[in-house]
């Protein structure tokens, strides 16, 4: 019994400890991101890394994505007689919830993956020692361009996501469907107010921060193994779809 | 001076260190033996602090580096150079931008300084040559030298070399030893070097520590320590199992 509560206590204690360096980490970088010298060709190159090389799978998956609200906001509004309301009901749950999600799901996938694994090989090669050996702090050399970089890649790639998203929902609704092409758009023009954008892009920026902050935490601290990296990589990936989820609730509830 | 007193360090309840005493005497060279795994490279990682203590310190200048916040502690470590087991090179630069890249980040340099700098070194190390490759295009020496280039480009005061020639044959072995025996003598700094291999280390060594059990067993000049009576030391260098240090 005693021993019993002796490890559950000893593992509430860890767990505890290991919130507290997350946050840690968190502020550091954070902090950091503010000191001279800024590291502007990070930024740009992680800028390139997180929003630019993932255009293609966030344009790709918004585009199926905005097809597949076609059809299953058409068959629902159907049974209401709104199919004319397709525009905006597609617009609406892009906007506000899909758009933003999904296109941080696949930013986790595409870009977090890789930043775990690239830092916890680096702590595997002994690289961030070294970089902490030339006195270079490697929390603002290798975390804090990457957070910047995020907060400003990630919204631009929702908004693309969106905008795409809506083209597909528009090609199946008004080609395929036969929905009238005006009344898919003033649908849109009547039913999204500014609120709905910005509640977008609220989320795409907190989603940023989730994604580089869990991401490069896992892979920083990551064990100095080959297990240790996929094992980071892994727990980076579901811990940031978690999150996302978790806190795209809180904001859902707050903003809406 | 580096002053190593009572330095004690565990890791998850298995102690590594169990009272480490040892100074490294200024412009010499100090080379820690010992078998694997017996502490060696955690007593290296404690002098720069990439390691903290359990109990007892580490004095730089009689400076406990351990103690010191942040900002002193990077002052501090401007002082070292550190050449690790595999060299640690950044893999997504070439060999030129990563012995430049301390130059870069740490002083107000013009690129024509570093330029200069940069190949002067790499020169030092017979890299002359290679400063646009990758380090995954480099042998195993060629890291190791490409690492001692990075390590010495900021001119520092104490040279940190982990195991520089672990996985090399005999003959590169022998080219590093010479090597870094070379840099010290142009650049005179404190060396402190953790190594098996020996007798060959001997020779570029001014003293020997033999750490053992969590202890230094032995510190003396090369030839009074191959002439040791003592057991532990005996039983390293003649490669026996049987014997005082404990070995699986």
């Amino acid at each position: 019994m005693v021993s019993f509560l002796g490890a559950t206590g000893r593992f509430a204690l860890e767990q505890i400890a290991a919130m507290g360096r997350l946050f840690s980490f968190l502020m550091s970088a954070i902090f950091l991101a503010f000191r001279r010298p800024a590291k502007f060709y990070l930024i740009i190159h992680h800028i390139k890394t997180i929003g630019v090389d993932s255009l293609s799978v966030v344009a790709l998956s918004g585009f199926f994505t905005g097809m597949v609200m076609g059809f299953q906001g058409y068959y629902s509004l159907r049974k209401f007689n709104a199919e004319s309301w397709l525009g905006s009901a597609t617009a609406l749950g892009l906007l506000r919830e899909l758009g933003p999600v999904l296109s941080a799901f696949m930013v986790t996938g595409r870009t977090g993956s890789a930043m775990a694994a690239e830092l916890g090989t680096m702590r595997a090669t002994e690289q961030i020692d070294a970089l902490d050996s030339m006195a270079i702090n490697p929390i603002k050399y290798l975390v804090s361009p990457r957070i910047i970089a995020s907060l400003l890649a990630m919204p631009l790639l929702t908004a693309i996501f969106d905008v795409i998203g809506i083209f597909g929902s528009y090609i199946v609704g008004v080609n395929l469907l036969g929905v009238s092409s005006g009344s898919f758009f003033a649908g849109m023009e009547n039913s999204i107010v500014f609120h709905d954008v910005y509640s977008g892009f609220v989320k795409s920026i907190s989603f940023g921060l989730i994604i580089t902050w869990i991401c490069c935490y896992k892979g920083f601290y990551a064990p100095p193994m080959a297990s240790g990296v996929s094992q980071a990589t892994t727990e980076s990936v579901v811990l940031s779809f978690v999150l996302i989820l978790v806190w795209d609730y809180f904001l859902t509830s707050i903003m809406l | 001076m580096i002053q190593v007193t009572n330095l004690r360090k565990g890791f998850r309840g298995q102690q590594v260190l169990k009272g480490v005493n040892l100074e490294f005497a200024s412009g010499k060279i100090t080379t820690i033996v010992g078998t694997s795994g017996c502490g060696k490279t955690v007593l290296l990682r404690h002098l720069n602090a990439l390691l903290r203590p359990d109990d007892g310190a580490v004095l730089i200048d009689g400076v406990d580096i351990a103690k010191l916040a942040q900002k002193e502690l990077y002052e501090m470590r401007s002082k070292f150079g550190v050449l690790f087991q595999g060299a640690a090179l950044l893999d997504s630069m070439t060999v030129y931008d990563n012995v430049a890249f301390p130059l870069r980040e740490k002083t107000q340099s013009t690129e024509s300084e570093i330029k200069k700098k940069v190949e002067d070194r790499l020169d030092q190390v017979g890299l002359g040559a290679m400063g646009g490759k990758f380090p995954a295009e480099l042998s195993g020496g060629m890291k190791k030298r490409a690492g001692l280039a990075r390590a010495l480009i900021m001119d520092p005061e104490i040279m940190l070399f982990d195991e520089p020639t672990t996985g090399l044959d005999p003959i590169l072995a022998t080219s590093i030893h010479q090597l870094i025996a070379r840099t010290h003598a142009t650049f005179g700094f404190t060396g402190v070097l953790v190594s098996h291999t020996i007798p060959q280390v001997f020779d570029i060594s001014d003293y020997v520590a033999m750490l053992a059990n969590g202890v230094i067993e032995e510190v003396s000049a090369p030839k009074s320590f191959c002439a040791s009576q003592n057991p532990v030391v005996q039983q390293f260098i003649q490669g026996k199992t049987e014997g005082p240090i404990h070995v699986l």
